[in-house]
């Protein structure tokens, strides 16, 4: 982690609640937001402040005494909120520990390219489907939005998230270790339905799939696989795409890592066999123990964090907390998610809050009562097909050190008698 | 929705399936079931296909003409490759390149593109889509089967007088070749501690 980092530790003072004249005063961001996070019992060590804005934002004292501001054509947040992704030169992390529910914002999605964000004009974008097809066919983006069109909110998580944590604690925040896993809303058209509109020869069995990226980013995936579920999408959270996750057109195929679902996607091609692209040969392939590298691994796994309290953040004072986290599975529902508030001791079953849906950011929340001891909580969970979250020591024994990629394990997050929290592996 | 000038919709019964062989169909949008053609899209020309269809299949599937040798490939290498993955392939600060066979079952694997890529067509692939990262698509395809020559004879695999074409390139055999395997998931116990 060299750049972006936001300051580490910034020390609120206490509002100013008195004494204030009825004509309006500038309101501290710093003391906006230490009041508001102090109602979760819980400081925000690591608030998110753009270098860019202003420290200081004109606000009435009585806001019921002061006309407001007119109708807008595009919504923006309020300007006390700044909650940012951490960004890098070729991926940027989801704020997990700010979000509440499980849409992510589509501004803060993670992102994850190869060589930068295409600037594409939808008039000028086609989806080329050709190979192994009856009529190879020309879309364009119109055209594909005039198809029946489905909508499904799912996750994509990249598969390298968490990849720093296998061999010690990396990240800081839950941003830093899990950030790399969003939710959104997803609208397009079925690829069932467009092989209705070009027809499948018998013998294509793989669909090599192709963005119009400056990477020209390639998967090869097993057609059978990918056609009950996979969907060309033009809308993420009832907008058109973010260029970030593929404007004008992304593939989603829901529960597979994140490289799968390719961005600006041009060109479909029906094979008989795998291209063997770099990106599923020396990238996005887990090596082992032994020396051997497991190929085509695209479920993401059944996976939990406590997003809060979380790594960076502060316990204000021994008393209620209400736990809260998200849980996934790439093969399906989430059926269960128990929380540790003594390192793995004991497990007490979570609340799991609706909607719960397959391929899908569940949340999760546990009551807890903070003693203001020294502790550690852990989330564990479980999906549809039985698969329980695994701890690091449990991987690591099967898969060894260097795999990097689908790192699923538990995560710890302990909690200092000063109410401190950090990253941490036992 | 529907453009009155647009291909009227054929109303035929319930769709072929046959287009998707034996799989489990998921259910498609009611109203589409009544529909063999939306009537959306245009055929796509040999004129239209060829610029885009640039993937290479492990059997040479996909290979342009031209060639290239291992001297040509140095001279590429140093002006387009090296500013990032170092002067001999191994310095980086992009990945390297050179070396590591042998690496990758031990506890500092070092995986490059003689250690750990399973086959010479997805190098060829991968440089024609994608690199130099600062100009993707700017090599022609004789300098690209030239630094492939470089780079594979840099690693050992092929001698210094090979010239890599459609024929040649696919016929290699890369040292690890064998080294990959199915996705072996789940691999852990069902049962919560």
């Amino acid at each position: 982690m060299k750049n972006n980092e936001q300051p580490a530790d910034r020390k609120d003072s206490p509002p100013q609640s008195t004494g204030q004249s009825r004509s309006e005063f500038s309101l501290n961001r710093r003391t906006f937001l230490a009041t508001a996070s102090s109602a979760l019992g819980i400081a925000a060590a690591q608030m998110v402040f753009p270098a860019t804005s202003a420290t200081a934002t004109s606000v009435p004292n009585d806001p019921s005494r002061t006309p407001g501001k007119t109708s807008s054509a595009y919504g923006t947040r309020a300007v006390f909120v700044e909650t940012q992704r951490q960004f890098f030169s070729t991926r940027s992390l989801t704020p997990l520990q700010h979000l509440s529910g499980i849409i992510t914002p589509s501004a803060l999605h993670f992102e994850r390219h190869h060589n930068g964000v295409p600037v594409i004009h939808p008039l000028q974008h086609r989806l080329l489907v050709h190979g192994l097809v009856s009529q190879p066919m020309i879309f364009t983006v119109e055209e594909l939005k005039r198809f029946p069109a489905q909508s499904r909110i799912a996750f994509i998580e990249c598969s390298g998230n968490s990849g720093k944590e296998w061999k010690e604690p990396n990240g800081t925040t839950v941003q830093e270790t899990h950030g790399l896993t969003s939710t959104s809303e997803w609208t397009g058209v079925a690829l069932t339905t467009l092989f209705q509109e070009i027809g499948l020869k018998p013998e294509a069995q793989w669909i090599l799939a192709e963005g119009s990226d400056a990477a020209a980013l390639t998967r090869s995936l097993p057609l059978a696989s990918i056609l009950p579920h996979a969907l060309l999408c033009y809308a993420q959270n009832g907008e058109p795409l973010r260029p970030e996750q593929g404007y004008p057109l992304r593939l989603l195929i829901p529960g597979w890592e994140g490289n799968t679902c390719i961005k600006w996607l041009r060109r479909l091609k029906l094979m008989t066999h795998p291209a063997m692209t770099r990106e599923e040969t020396s990238k996005y392939t887990d090596l082992m123990p032994d020396g051997t590298a497991r190929q085509f691994t695209f479920e993401m796994e059944t996976k939990s964090v406590i997003t809060s309290p979380s790594g960076g953040q502060q316990l204000e004072n021994p008393g209620f907390i209400e736990i809260r986290g998200l849980a996934w599975s790439g093969r399906g529902r989430i059926t269960q998610v128990d929380v540790s508030t003594d390192g793995g001791e004991s497990w007490q079953t979570a609340e799991l809050q609706e909607p719960v849906l397959p391929m899908c950011h569940t949340r999760f929340r546990f009551s807890w009562k903070w003693n203001g001891g020294e502790t550690i909580l852990q989330s564990r969970c479980q999906d549809e097909t039985g698969d329980v979250q695994p701890t690091l020591t449990d991987l690591i024994a099967v898969r060894g050190f260097n795999s990097f990629y689908h790192n699923n394990a538990i995560q710890s997050w302990k909690v200092t008698k000063e109410g401190q929290v950090n990253n941490v592996q036992i | 929705m529907f453009k009155s000038s647009g291909t009227p919709l054929i109303r035929v019964g319930v769709v072929s399936v046959a287009i998707l062989f034996t799989m489990t169909l998921p259910s498609v949008a009611a109203d589409s079931e009544f529909f063999a053609t939306f009537g959306l899209g245009r055929p796509a020309t040999p004129t239209d296909i060829h610029p885009w269809d640039i993937d290479i299949s492990p059997n040479g599937k996909g290979l342009p003409s031209g060639q290239g040798t291992v001297k040509e490939g140095g001279m590429i290498y140093t002006n387009s490759c090296a500013p990032c993955h170092g002067p001999t392939g191994i310095e980086g600060p992009m990945p390297t390149l050179i070396g590591g066979i042998g690496t990758l079952n031990t506890d500092q694997p070092l995986k490059t593109v003689g250690s750990y890529w399973p086959f010479a067509t997805t190098l060829f692939d991968y440089i024609y889509r994608a690199m130099p990262f600062n100009a993707p698509q700017s090599l022609a395809p004789q300098q690209v089967y030239a630094v492939v020559a470089w780079i594979l004879f840099r690693n050992g695999i092929i001698e210094e007088s090979t010239i890599l074409n459609a024929q040649t390139l696919p016929t290699i055999t890369m040292p690890n070749h064998k080294g990959f395997v199915g996705d072996a998931r789940p691999d852990f116990s069902k049962v919560r501690p």
